[in-house]
């Protein structure tokens, strides 16, 4: 179709309502989003509250420099890096593997409970899941029974280095198993079953079929969350981590967004944690381009 | 036709893993339950799982919680902005995806790309607060609102699901004069109920458990929402919140327990709502997925 352009005085004009109408969401994209885009170059200034976004000096890159040449710079780009590795590694396969076991399942009231059970965790508060996990790993806590029984030496795990990020890792598959097996349910319900009785005709065993027609079936849904995933390899749950960590485990546990929390809100080293912060939307921004460009020569399954 | 032995012994772990991954998912649960039950003293010297309540059963720690002043004002607080902050974001959300899913829109595709290049690119957390803080909004409850008063992930779920509704529908109605206005709210929003619920859900949830941006521009403790106090409790384990003035003894032995009512009464709103609310949670997360 022939791209037209948008004539401005009629357009305007048979369009008046649904412009209004669209003003109030427009209002609050460039108060929240794009304002906050354009307040980000004082990354690149010395920003004072007194000058504002717009007033403040241009300093250029300082504030980057400084940052790749602190001490903090390999140390959260490297937490940042292995804790979202760790959890897509572990996180991403979870629910695709409870979506197939789950298909197998042919007692519906099972399939059912353990749907509704399973969700659930996705819908309590960080708060309440961390403060928990903090309850069952102190000295005399339930996790610290069960390891004791193995003879495991008791001591509060959160407080170890060497614990953090299984606990953050095994955490986020606890509450985000089921919840995000729901969109691989759904695509997995929308095979054509004509297609396993061929298959079945033809020999084919149930494992034969997982392979040959299940998983092809859910592939491009695969592919589309991987792209999605990968895009936020430099992202990690930060709220989770200021939650979880404390000085005691700031070596394996302080990520790139930590550090922007910490210098910026705590701190109020405005411009310097903003570099900081939008180093990190770069990265993020570049690879999910990488990740999408990957993915339409391989696969091609891309987002846009 | 006839199954194998191979996946028959399949079937069998297949049912024991679920059972226990079901386990898994809900002992935590059952321990907190139990455990705001369970007698304080006896609970600091249990040892192992916890299946039934030990020592005398009482209620002491919803005791201590329902009278707590902290609590009850971060409910007051929370249930505040639920009120006022998912009408509005049902409301702003949808108005758009009402707009950009009107095909003879003629800047339907450059609104489109000025909503969704949010979802992939932000200005960060320090601007986002300096421009919260410019609008005068520290210690305001709105300003865990306001600046979230729309999701562009939740306006592209409605707007797929208003896509669906035959155009014929509003073809009828702008024949007979009806405004844009008139086809939203008469039309397009009554045949929604679903996705509406979703959103409700969504927001409610995002509104209910929210702390991170409270913790960031809410200072005074009048104005904590109920996961401020939460943390409190829970993180930074200050049980003064909890003994403050009340000079109890027994505050040392009730404390596990306190925390673990405290844990009960601000989730149960959620697990009480929850299977009400299950049947559209698969709708929800299908509807974003087909866009793409």
């Amino acid at each position: 179709m022939k791209k037209l352009p948008y004539k401005l005085r009629t357009g305007f004009h048979r369009d008046k309502e649904l412009l209004l109408m669209l003003l109030p969401v427009v209002v609050y994209f460039i108060v929240f989003h794009y304002i906050p885009m354009y307040g980000a170059t004082i990354a690149f200034k010395n920003y004072t509250p007194a000058k504002g976004f717009t007033g403040s000096p241009w300093v250029g890159f300082v504030h980057f420099v400084r940052f790749f040449n602190s001490v903090f710079f390999s140390r959260v780009v490297i937490n940042t890096f292995a804790i979202s590795a760790l959890s897509l590694l572990f996180g991403f396969p979870a629910p695709i593997i409870l979506a197939l076991l789950l298909n197998e399942v042919k007692l519906r009231w099972f399939k059912n409970s353990v749907q509704t059970i399973t969700y659930l965790p996705h819908f309590i508060s960080l708060v309440v899941i961390i403060g928990l996990l903090r309850e069952f790993t102190l000295t005399d806590g339930v996790v610290n029974d069960m390891l004791s029984f193995f003879g495991v030496q008791r001591r509060p795990l959160l407080q170890f280095p060497e614990y953090f990020r299984t606990l953050f890792v095994v955490s986020e598959v606890w509450q985000t198993i089921g919840w995000n097996s729901i969109i691989y349910l759904a695509a997995l319900s929308g095979v054509d079953p004509e297609l396993y009785e061929a298959a079945k005709i033809d020999g084919a065993n149930r494992w034969k079929q997982t392979i040959h027609i299940t998983l092809p079936s859910i592939q491009s849904t695969i592919m589309i969350l991987l792209i999605l995933r990968m895009g936020r390899l430099f992202t990690v749950g930060f709220e989770k981590i200021i939650l979880m960590y404390s000085p005691s485990t700031y070596s394996v546990a302080d990520v790139i967004s930590t550090l922007v929390y910490r210098t910026g809100l705590l701190e109020m080293n405005f411009s310097y944690s903003t570099a900081v912060g939008l180093f990190n939307s770069l990265i993020n921004f570049l690879m999910l381009l990488l990740a999408n460009k990957l993915s339409k020569r391989f696969s091609e399954t891309s987002l846009w | 036709m006839k199954e194998s032995i191979e996946y028959k012994v399949f079937q069998f772990f297949n049912y024991v893993f679920l059972a226990l991954l079901t386990f898994v998912t809900l002992y935590p649960m059952w321990h907190v339950l139990i455990g705001s039950i369970s007698d304080g003293q006896a609970l600091m010297t249990n040892r192992g799982l916890l299946f039934f309540p030990i020592g005398q059963a009482n209620l002491d720690a919803y005791r201590s919680v329902s009278t707590n002043p902290n609590i009850l004002i971060g409910y007051q607080n929370t249930l505040f902005i639920l009120i006022v902050g998912v009408p509005l974001q049902v409301i702003l959300t949808s108005l758009g995806a009402y707009v950009l899913s009107r095909k003879t829109f003629g800047l339907r595709n450059p609104f489109m790309f000025f909503v969704s290049f949010t979802m992939f690119f932000a200005g960060g957390m320090i601007p986002l607060y300096l421009v919260v803080r410019d609008l005068g909004l520290i210690n305001n409850l709105m300003s865990v609102v306001f600046p979230f008063a729309v999701s562009a992930y939740n306006l592209i779920i409605m707007r797929t699901s208003f896509l669906a509704i035959p155009v014929s529908l509003e073809e009828s109605a702008r024949m007979d004069g009806a405004s844009h206005f008139t086809i939203y709210s008469r039309i397009v929003m009554p045949l929604s109920k679903a996705v509406i619920a979703v959103m409700v859900l969504y927001y409610g949830v995002g509104i209910w458990n929210g702390w991170f941006w409270a913790s960031v521009f809410i200072r005074s403790r009048e104005v904590f929402p109920l996961q401020l106090i939460l943390r409190e409790i829970l993180i930074l384990n200050d049980l003064s919140t909890m003994t403050q003035g009340s000079a109890n003894d027994d505050a040392a032995f009730l404390s596990e327990g306190i925390r673990y009512a405290t844990i009960i009464v601000s989730t149960l709103p959620i697990l009480t709502v929850y299977p009400f609310l299950q049947k559209y949670f698969a709708k929800g997360v299908m509807i974003g997925a087909i866009k793409g």
